[in-house]
């Protein structure tokens, strides 16, 4: 059997991200195991900018901003496998993956790196009523059909859900020729970043209904007419509020999920962003599998899963080289009050350079809160936060010395600030 | 001259299609679908009853009975996925424990071996079940199967021993020629002479009967919602798990499938549209709120599809397996609603040894082949097999749907058949490409521009389903909005 120090699943923004950082720490047997035909993944199909501001400080494309990984990756000599779909991993770190070229191929690894990045709600994960016409199709695929293919899936368009991708998808139909005739989001809230609801509807006059959700669809073959209606705090369907709008397509941007078949084969447990468990370089409770990027829990910007990728790929090297201690004492990290999930879930102190990066996301918009850092009953961090949103996801530095002990619990929470 | 004219192409009339091959008639099926089994057979609870339960001297209880053994042999001979994961009908109560026995009772008039399980012999098989069983009966050889397949290589095996397959082709009229014992069946394509018909239009039968004489059934149409979980709960449930049955049926189930993931389903309520395939959030909280009485830990957040399929229920309540009177020449197939599937194989023998040897003198085919070219299943085989597969084909090699891992090479070597798919979800269905977690939001477009490249046509073309339904409007450089 082929041995390699570290396979990497996925070369998207986080594999590659995680490969450069490996190599740069001196492990240089690495492996990319890639699905599409280029590296990048879902960066490839993003022609909008937005990305790079924070990793390379200007504003890229997606295909730009991968570019300027793949560079890095190709410069290190990075073996890649390309239109290779893995097809299991084992507990003892084997991978099998499938090309047309070399067939089914095992390969032993002293650490994998899971970067399988996520992929979208479907319409039968939320039920939507109705027959099971054409036109009713996610974001990110209408999204790949006309970016990748130059097809476009519909001239008059609804979306339901106020997720990034729909909002891209708004401006970007609209330019193409469609007409985009409104977003739903059954939340009283959106769940895209600020600036996407600026420049991808309001610069476009498509409306925005907030707390609204789509009720009824009509057309067997072809999507012909949807109904929306306003829901109460409880998203039940207030009667005579129905509106009805005829289009040819539905989007839906109604959530990510991680991609994780994987973890589950492997029976680890899921986490509350159904992701991995994992420690503070991005391992899970199987000593040499780690996991990063959109497959932990889903970012609101590359620039994030390359930043926390690189901390695994480094994280992974340094397993490699023993130069952890994996029997050194943890403490726990957990949500508290209006926070939805936190990353990392488990930490070593003994294996931190100097600092601790915690990411999380609250549950529901809130004002005027401070973000509170509870560790084992005193509080060590606070910071002040006049707005905080659930679809930007929170990253906070804390420096090791705030921890005066090395075990007990980190209790994230946002509290009122009165 | 045509000898038999099949018009419906669910699993009915696809395994007449393959009973007729065996003998040397000039055999042609028509179905107004673009895909095979595209109707009932395509959406129900996928289950092979044990045959327990229809009330005794019915045909229901005949057909299920004689049904259920013969899959066997039908799954190896034409390549489908079929298991004996036995059924478990539960009581959930101590009142229903002697429904139970009537149940049992039931079971031994229609010959059938069950077994009475105690609660503890009932969560030792199933330790997902609802704590508060009372007891179960156990039929051991109810089965689950792939009804997609199951349809399609039927009729793949019957045209490769000769048959004929008109897809998009509805029929529009017959007319009977009483002089010379024959029917003129006419569709929206073409006329065609011949000397049976035989009606297999499931929820349209009564409508096709009507065209030559006023039919004694009708069918009315009843509904059933169901939900899919992904297949990321293994041991959810090993067999095939229902509640009592009631006058609506069987009930609201839950069971396995052979590709590994779960039906949730189905709800029972008579539809007046032949047509109405609708999903409704009322029916699906019903259907959710049954089978946690059954499963108590149904984790929801896998459900990845919601559908819904008719039965094609006749106001008779039994099947209808009879020529028609006064018309003897047409022979009604008609009402085949649960446990239609388990009897399909038995009723397709009947119909070809009992009713159409009246009419037609059967002669052995000579050529006749019982099985179908095996399908490449690249999931089932080693290490080994595989490499040596992919050796001499790379494109076995090459995945195209992630979440079901089905290569290319499986798509080339299906379209290579005598009946190749037409649109996105005819491969979905053979294939399980687009099945998955993502429900083919990464495979589609693959599979939308494979289509294109084989049949030679512009992406706008390719159908998602039946006519009308494309996936791309047009290209961004041709658009007119």
């Amino acid at each position: 059997m082929i041995e390699r120090d570290l396979v990497i699943i996925g070369g998207g923004s986080a594999g590659m991200s995680a490969a450069i950082a490996a190599y740069d720490a001196g492990l240089t047997d690495i492996l990319i195991v890639e699905k599409g035909r280029q590296l990048g993944g879902i960066l490839n199909q993003c022609i909008h900018n937005g990305f790079g501001l924070e990793e390379f400080k200007e504003q890229l494309t997606g295909p730009e901003f991968m570019t300027r990984l793949a560079v890095e990756v190709k410069k290190r000599n990075i073996p890649i496998r390309y239109q290779s779909n893995v097809l299991d991993l084992t507990k003892n770190k084997v991978v099998t993956y499938s090309n047309a070229k070399e067939g089914i191929v095992k390969v032993k690894a002293k650490a994998v790196i899971l970067a399988t990045g996520c992929y979208e709600r479907s319409a039968g994960a939320i039920q939507i009523p109705g027959e099971r016409p054409s036109g009713i199709i996610t974001a990110g695929t209408a999204q790949l059909y006309l970016n990748e293919m130059g097809a476009l899936v519909g001239k008059r368009i609804f979306i339901l859900g106020s997720g990034d991708i729909g909002l891209i998808m708004a401006r970007r139909l609209t330019l193409e020729g469609a007409k985009v005739l409104g977003v739903s989001e059954i939340m009283p809230y959106t769940n895209g970043l600020n600036h996407n609801i600026v420049q991808c509807l309001h610069d476009f006059d498509i409306p925005l209904y907030l707390s609204h959700t789509v009720t009824k669809t009509y057309g067997k073959s072809r999507l012909e007419k949807i109904e929306i209606t306003e829901v109460d705090e409880k998203f039940n369907p207030l009667p005579g509020t129905e509106k009805e709008f005829e289009v040819d397509t539905l989007l839906l941007s109604i959530g990510l999920i991680p991609s994780n078949d994987l973890l589950k084969k492997l029976g680890l447990p899921v986490s509350k962003a159904r992701g991995a468990i994992v420690d503070e370089h991005y391992m899970t409770d199987i000593p040499g599998i780690f996991s990063t990027g959109n497959v932990l829990h889903v970012h609101d910007l590359a620039d994030y899963v390359a930043a926390e990728s690189r901390s695994c790929g480094k994280g992974a090297a340094a397993y490699v080289k023993g130069a952890w201690n994996l029997d050194s004492p943890s403490f726990n990290v957990n949500p508290g009050n209006n926070v939805l999930y936190v990353v990392p879930h488990r930490v070593r102190l003994a294996n931190l350079d100097d600092h601790l990066t915690i990411k999380f996301r609250v549950n529901r918009p809130l004002k005027n809160q401070v973000l509170t850092f509870t560790f084992n009953g005193e509080v060590i961090k606070k910071i002040v936060k006049p707005i905080i949103i659930p679809s930007e996801m929170q990253k906070v530095r804390l420096p090791k010395e705030v921890f005066n002990t090395q075990e007990g619990e980190l209790i994230v929470s946002s509290e009122d600030r009165t | 001259m045509i000898d038999v004219i099949i018009i419906g192409a669910g699993v009915v009339g696809a395994l007449i299609a393959r009973e007729l091959s065996r003998y040397q008639l000039k055999v042609l099926v028509l179905d107004k679908e673009n895909d095979v089994g595209n109707e009932t057979s395509m959406a129900n609870s996928a289950i092979v009853h044990s045959g327990y339960d229809p009330v005794p001297g019915t045909l229901k209880a005949r057909f299920n009975v004689e049904g259920n053994p013969m899959f066997d042999q039908l799954a190896e001979d034409l390549d489908f996925h079929f298991g004996r994961v036995g059924s478990l009908t539960l009581a959930l109560s101590e009142e229903q424990i002697p429904v139970l026995l009537k149940l049992r009772k039931l079971a031994r008039l229609n010959n059938v071996e069950v077994k009475l399980l105690t609660p503890e012999e009932i969560i030792e098989m199933e330790p997902n079940i609802n704590p508060e069983v009372k007891g179960a009966l156990f039929a051991e050889t109810a089965g689950i199967v792939d009804p997609f397949n199951m349809t399609a290589h039927a009729l793949e095996n019957a045209v490769d021993n000769g048959v004929e397959l008109h897809l998009d082709e509805a029929v529009t009229a017959i007319a009977e020629n009483n002089k010379d014992k024959t029917f003129v069946v006419t569709t929206n394509k073409a006329s065609y002479q011949t000397k049976l018909v035989i009606n297999c239009a499931g929820v349209f039968a009564d409508a096709i009967a009507a065209m030559v004489a006023k039919p004694d059934f009708s069918i009315r149409p009843r509904k059933g919602e169901y939900m899919i979980l992904d297949h990321y709960s293994p041991d959810l449930v090993n067999s095939t798990i229902f509640p009592l049955p009631s006058e609506k049926g069987k009930g609201v189930l839950v069971t396995p499938t052979t590709s590994g993931n779960y039906v949730l389903g189905p709800s029972s309520e008579f539809v007046d549209e032949k047509d109405d395939l609708a999903t409704d959030k009322a029916t699906i909280d019903y259907v959710k709120k049954s089978v946690l009485n059954l499963v108590p830990s149904i984790p929801f957040g896998e459900v990845i599809r919601v559908f819904s399929g008719l039965r094609a229920s006749s106001n008779h309540g039994d099947f209808i397996v009879e020529e028609m009177k006064g018309h003897e020449r047409l022979i009604n197939v008609a009402g085949i609603d649960s446990p239609g599937l388990a009897s399909s194989p038995a009723i397709a023998k009947f119909v070809v040894e009992q009713l159409v040897s009246k009419h037609l003198t059967l002669r052995n085919n000579p050529n006749f082949n019982p099985r179908i070219r095996p399908y490449i299943n690249m999931k089932a085989l080693s290490f080994e097999e595989k490499n040596e597969l992919i050796k001499k084909n790379p494109r076995l090699g090459q995945i195209v749907c992630n979440c079901e891992k089905i290569s290319l090479g499986e798509l080339d070597d299906l379209m290579s058949r005598s009946i190749p798919p037409r649109t996105v979800k005819a491969i979905k269905k053979r294939t399980r490409a687009g099945f998955g977690k993502c429900q083919g939001s990464f495979c589609q477009p693959a599979i939308v521009k494979y289509l294109a490249e084989f049949y030679g046509v512009d992406l706008t073309d390719v159908l998602y389903d039946k006519g009308g339904s494309n996936i791309v409007k047009c290209s961004t450089k041709e658009c007119k909005i």
